[in-house]
């Protein structure tokens, strides 16, 4: 009985891999070393990030290097990261994007900066800093570092707990572990659910993660669903809520890189349980809803780029339920980012790749 | 005169175990938790066809292959103990006395043994382009 009640605890999702495939994937975008973001343009151009600190405009078959982006501070995990075009990018050309920075600290290292600037032709400009993560640190990992705007025009945007799980992500004073939201322009939002709390980062949305790396808006509900790497499994998708505390690292279903336990406990009172939890961990990059009318099948998915695993993850939610995951695209290399663009079309992120498009055969 | 010759050749004969001592030994073990275990884990052993080994791993027989993929980074095929591998490892961003503390971490561990102790200096000329 008891076996049985483990067993059932999350349902037997393994995933499948189907043995015969109806799309390509065509490589669109070839010589990148490690594309961390993808973002399209309404000309649906991309605009892609690549981790040693270049943006890169790809347009009718030619890459072209934006100019006028500030340093960035690459070490480890960190480069220039995350992407997102402004809702209304049409009238004000605005980009945001994520980098490790060792700006605006006296401490050597960096962390993990928000910057919006205006794209015009090959540069950028009134590049503004909106949030700078404090402090500057020398570790290399859990920078977080993906965006995405919500219904409402509010940015959300993530930071890694940075390598110190005992002190950032449970900690409200403090930066780290954390899923942020601004204003476009970044201003702190006045009904932030930390906004009123003395000495919080008022900009704060929720806390207790540890390292998200995908954050996606819901088609339907415009909920913003994120995904972060666990330790050694515990991977989790999650959905935001404002407030809400995700629990790392005091809940996790995750043990130590080295088989040893970190906690044992899965939940606790006040703690938001995942929506699923991967083990063994996929190491998950990169997240889109399927809302496009060419993958007819698949409308609705979720998907999740396993860097660990190399393929795109699709998966079937039911009642807020994972009820079956299928590889796409197995074994194509380490996925790193995904994204649906306004064209219709899925993207894929591949290190030492390059960009690959899911063309349906059909 | 025999005594001063030894003390000479102590720099010049360490041994893998006495590097394990050294500063600089601890110091890289702190640099590989951060940077390098998460691909090439920490029993050194590295992913299946995704991240080569490091432990026993004959590509380390190279030294000055092996400080400039640390301090620069890797991509493309390599061959590590007969195996083909194509990845891509970026640049970590480490500085010279870092590479070399990593360097001497994964030289000196897991069976390995390299009898002579990386330095900032020996980084540095091994890395200039």
């Amino acid at each position: 009985m008891l076996v049985l009640c483990f067993a059932c605890a999350q349902n037997d999702t393994s995933i499948q891999t189907p043995s015969e495939v109806d799309y390509n994937l065509d490589l669109i975008v070839t010589d990148l070393e490690l594309p961390w973001g993808i973002a399209m343009l309404p000309d649906h151009s991309l605009l892609i990030t690549e981790k040693s600190g270049l943006l890169i405009h790809f347009k009718e078959g030619n890459k072209t290097e934006i100019g006028g982006l500030p340093k960035t501070y690459v070490r480890g995990q960190g480069g220039l990261m995350g992407i997102a075009v402004h809702p209304d990018f049409t009238n004000n050309q605005r980009i945001y994007f994520t980098q490790s920075s060792s700006i605006a600290s006296d401490d050597d290292g960096g962390n993990t900066a928000l910057y919006s600037a205006t794209l015009e032709g090959n540069q950028l400009i009134e590049v503004r800093l909106l949030y700078k993560a404090q402090p500057n640190t020398r570790v290399g990992r859990h920078f977080g570092s993906r965006i995405v705007f919500d219904n409402e025009g509010y940015l959300y945007f993530t930071v890694g707990d940075r390598g110190k799980r005992d002190v950032y992500p449970q900690d409200l004073n403090l930066d780290g572990g954390k899923v942020y939201r601004l204003h476009d322009d970044g201003r702190i939002p006045e009904d932030n659910p930390f906004a009123g709390v003395s000495g919080a980062k008022k900009a704060i949305y929720s806390y207790g993660h540890r390292n998200p790396q995908g954050i996606a808006r819901h088609p339907e509900t415009g909920a913003i669903w994120t995904h972060e790497h666990g330790p050694l499994g515990g991977d989790e998708i999650n959905i935001i809520h404002a407030g809400a505390n995700y629990g790392w690292p005091v809940i996790t279903y995750g043990k130590n890189y080295s088989g040893t336990t970190i906690t044992k406990e899965t939940s606790r009172t006040g703690m938001e349980q995942p929506l699923y939890y991967w083990i063994p961990s996929i190491a998950p990059s990169g997240m889109a809803f399927v809302n496009s009318n060419f993958y007819p099948e698949w409308k609705g998915n979720l998907l999740v780029g396993s860097l660990k695993f190399e393929y795109l993850e699709r998966i079937i939610i039911k009642n807020n339920k994972v009820v079956y995951r299928e590889k796409v695209a197995a074994d194509i290399g380490r996925v790193r980012d995904v994204i649906v663009g306004s064209d219709g079309y899925i993207y894929l992120a591949v290190e030492g790749k390059g960009i690959f498009k899911v063309v349906p055969k059909s | 005169m025999k005594c001063f010759s030894l003390i000479l050749m102590i720099p010049f004969m360490a041994l893998s175990q006495d590097i394990r001592q050294s500063e600089s030994y601890a110091n890289g073990r702190v640099v590989y938790e951060d940077f390098c275990k998460l691909c090439h884990m920490t029993n050194g052993k590295g992913v299946p066809k995704a991240f080569p080994p490091l432990a026993n791993s004959d590509y380390l027989e190279d030294i000055k292959a092996t400080v400039k993929s640390i301090k620069y980074g890797l991509s493309g095929p390599i061959v590590v103990n007969g195996v083909k591998y194509n990845s891509v490892m970026a640049p970590m961003g480490l500085d010279d006395q870092e590479v070399a503390d990593v360097a001497n971490y994964i030289l000196n561990t897991w069976g390995n043994s390299y009898e002579e102790l990386i330095t900032r200096q020996m980084v540095q000329k091994l890395t200039a382009k």
